[in-house]
């Protein structure tokens, strides 16, 4: 079987219990791309690797890995993967170079070509320093590190990468994302995971945005961004009405709505009411300010930033990006108004 | 960067699977894992060698003058007993180990790779019976020291070689609750039901004569018993007598039961 996809899933569900984790997923990632997952806390990101990764059995639908299929042919889709899993699959007990001589003897390497290549990599991650220290001395960056070395022992043409930066520091973050970029320089396949929009937005060539199980859009992170506006504008407006008995939240939004040509989101303040609404060109921002106050609107406050993964969220789902799990999800505390 | 690449593990074909050889040194890196570990946490030994010197120097001192008269007579007697229920004993932790392996990230990594499925399992077993060495070695010399004067070194040696497998042979059944049980402590429990009755309820300390008619009636089933007497025997005079074969056999049908029990149970989470 040929195909120019590395990873082709229709249809892949898990279920836990009563809980849809993964509830209908397809994805369709091209060879030598890196493909982005982004999705909260328990959207179902790690569940859909761990299927893909032949770590767990889909209760639905299929999925083939460079053309083999992960429930029959398991043992050939483990032969072209590595994974790096959301909590670090290294062995504690052993130091950095035992684990890596270790995962390349399982691979069927000599003792020999083991250590060369373990040496080898060390050095890549820049952990040679600590080759011999035990793993409890690590920091949560050179585990990361480690085990993403762990993953690469064979040379995998596909790389799985669950929340490569999560818990990382900004400084280590970036390194993060240089190796995965280099990853990608070499010819491998790379499929990620992550919370963080701008990580999805730096690394990956196209995104799927799950939530609760469900791949709810996919593109290119400018076709996702044009869904949002590439930023965010707030406003915070004071309560109470207008001399023309309109309240004032209600005028902004009428203001804003034909400036911009989309509905802001309203959030109720303690002392004011929140607006926000997606531009697409931070110059606009003036048109909306000269709007509102030819409609007499006083601005109390004023930010403009990147959209949020909150935001991207509310925007294609109506609902914010909170955790999801077995419990119902908490009331959003965003209404989306449409009168 | 200055990686040479090197094309995907020859060990796995396209078909996906393994060859025996590839199996066995897949094992064999497991095994080396988990000699790491034991030198890494000696903690762990603690079983293995304080067990043997204290029960040697407890039990002897104990029951030798009620039991056999005097001391020394006792301990070709009790050295057997106590060199087989302390080693069969440390094959329980096999299962304990295994459990709290699984749950560890690095469980996944081994999964993830295109190894053996076995190969962890077996690794783990093989590891494992560095252990029953020492216990062995440890409870010879505690033996040895107190006096014992076994008739035959070369059945000494034989013994130890016995018990080191038949310790194997049961730690399949503590790989299988391992693998089923659902936390170590569990594992533990249901080990130390088994471990129990079948290490005290055999002639490990008394000879069964003494015992009532249905405690011993259990007694001389008991492989273990078996497996003492035949210790016993080979220590003594050095000569094999039938008591090894029942003993081999009792081994052989515990990993004919439990290993495939516990191969299937592991395949099933791995
Ligand atoms: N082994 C499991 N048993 C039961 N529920 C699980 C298990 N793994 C994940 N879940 C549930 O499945 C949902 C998706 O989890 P997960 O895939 O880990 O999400 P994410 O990686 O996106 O944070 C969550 O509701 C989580 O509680
Ligand atoms: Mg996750």
């Amino acid at each position: 079987m040929t195909t120019s996809h590395a990873i082709e899933a229709r249809g892949l569900v898990k279920v836990f219990g009563d809980n849809r984790a993964v509830d209908g997923v397809d994805l369709e990632v091209r060879t030598g791309s890196v493909y982005g997952v982004l999705g909260p806390n328990g959207a179902g990101k790690t569940t859909t690797i761990r299927m893909l990764a032949t770590l767990l059995r889909p209760d639905g639908g299929t999925a083939t890995v460079l053309g083999h299929d992960v429930v029959r042919e398991p043992q050939a889709v483990r032969s072209l993967i590595g994974v790096t899993g959301q909590y670090a699959s290294v062995d504690e007990a052993l130091s950095a170079t035992e684990n890596l001589v270790l995962f390349g003897r399982l691979l069927g390497l000599s003792g020999r070509a083991a250590r060369l290549k373990s040496a080898e990599l060390l050095e890549e991650f820049d952990l040679t320093a600590a080759a011999k220290r035990p793993l409890k001395d690590f920091s949560g960056g050179m585990r990361r590190r480690l085990d993403l070395a762990a993953s690469l022992i064979a040379r995998p043409p596909l790389i799985f990468l669950d929340e490569p930066t999560t818990g990382l520091d900004p400084r280590t973050r970036l390194q993060m994302w240089d190796t995965i970029r280099r990853l990608v320089a070499e010819g491998s396949t790379v499929l990620l995971t992550t919370q963080y929009l701008d990580e999805a937005d730096q690394l990956a060539d196209r995104i799927a945005v799950i939530d609760r199980g469900r791949v709810v859009a996919e593109g290119t992170a400018d076709d996702l961004k044009k869904s949002v506006g590439s930023q965010a504008l707030q406003l915070v407006v004071p309560l109470g009405s207008l001399p023309d008995g309109v309240p004032v939240a209600r005028a902004a939004q009428a203001a804003v709505l034909e400036v911009v040509g989309q509905e802001a989101v309203v959030t109720p303040l303690a002392d004011g009411t929140r607006l926000t609404v997606p531009l697409d060109m931070a110059a606009a921002v003036a048109d909306v300010l000269v709007r509102l106050r030819a409609a007499d609107v006083e601005v109390r406050e004023l930010t403009l930033s990147k959209p949020t993964l909150d935001e991207v969220f509310l925007a294609l789902t109506g609902h914010g990006a909170e955790p999801q799990g077995e419990t119902e999800p908490a009331a959003p505390t965003l209404e989306k108004v449409t009168a | 960067m200055t990686t040479a690449t090197f094309t995907p593990p020859a060990t796995v074909p396209a078909s996906g699977t393994n060859s025996l050889g590839a199996t066995a040194s897949q094992a064999l890196a497991m095994a080396w894992r988990g000699l790491i570990k034991i030198r890494r946490t000696p903690e762990q030994l603690v079983d293995v060698t304080v067990q043997p010197i204290l029960f040697t120097l407890m039990f002897t001192f104990l029951f030798g003058g009620a039991i056999a008269g005097s001391i020394a007579d006792y301990l070709p007697t009790i050295i057997p007993g106590i060199l087989v229920q302390t080693v069969i004993t440390t094959s329980m932790v096999t299962g304990v180990q295994l459990r709290e392996d699984m749950d560890k990230g690095v469980f996944d990594r081994f999964r993830s790779l295109p190894i053996a499925r076995i190969a962890p399992l077996a690794g783990a077993l093989l590891a494992d019976t560095v252990r029953y060495l020492i216990a062995t070695t440890l409870t010879v010399v505690m033996g040895l020291i107190l006096g014992w004067r076994p008739g035959s070194v070369v059945g000494v040696v034989l013994s130890g070689l016995l018990v080191m497998f038949c310790a194997w042979s049961l730690s399949w059944i503590f790989a299988f609750a391992g693998v089923s049980a659902r936390t170590a402590a569990s594992v533990q429990g249901i080990s130390f039901l088994v471990l129990f009755p079948l290490t005290f309820l055999s002639n490990a300390f008394v000879p069964a004569d003494t015992l009532p008619g249905w405690l011993k009636a259990f007694v001389d089933v008991n492989p273990v018993s078996h497996l003492i007497t035949a210790v016993r025997e080979l220590s003594a005079t050095g000569t094999a007598t039938s008591e090894v074969l029942w003993a081999l056999l009792g081994a052989l049908v515990v990993v004919l039961v439990f290993a495939p029990l516990a191969v299937r149970g592991y395949m099933r989470k791995a």
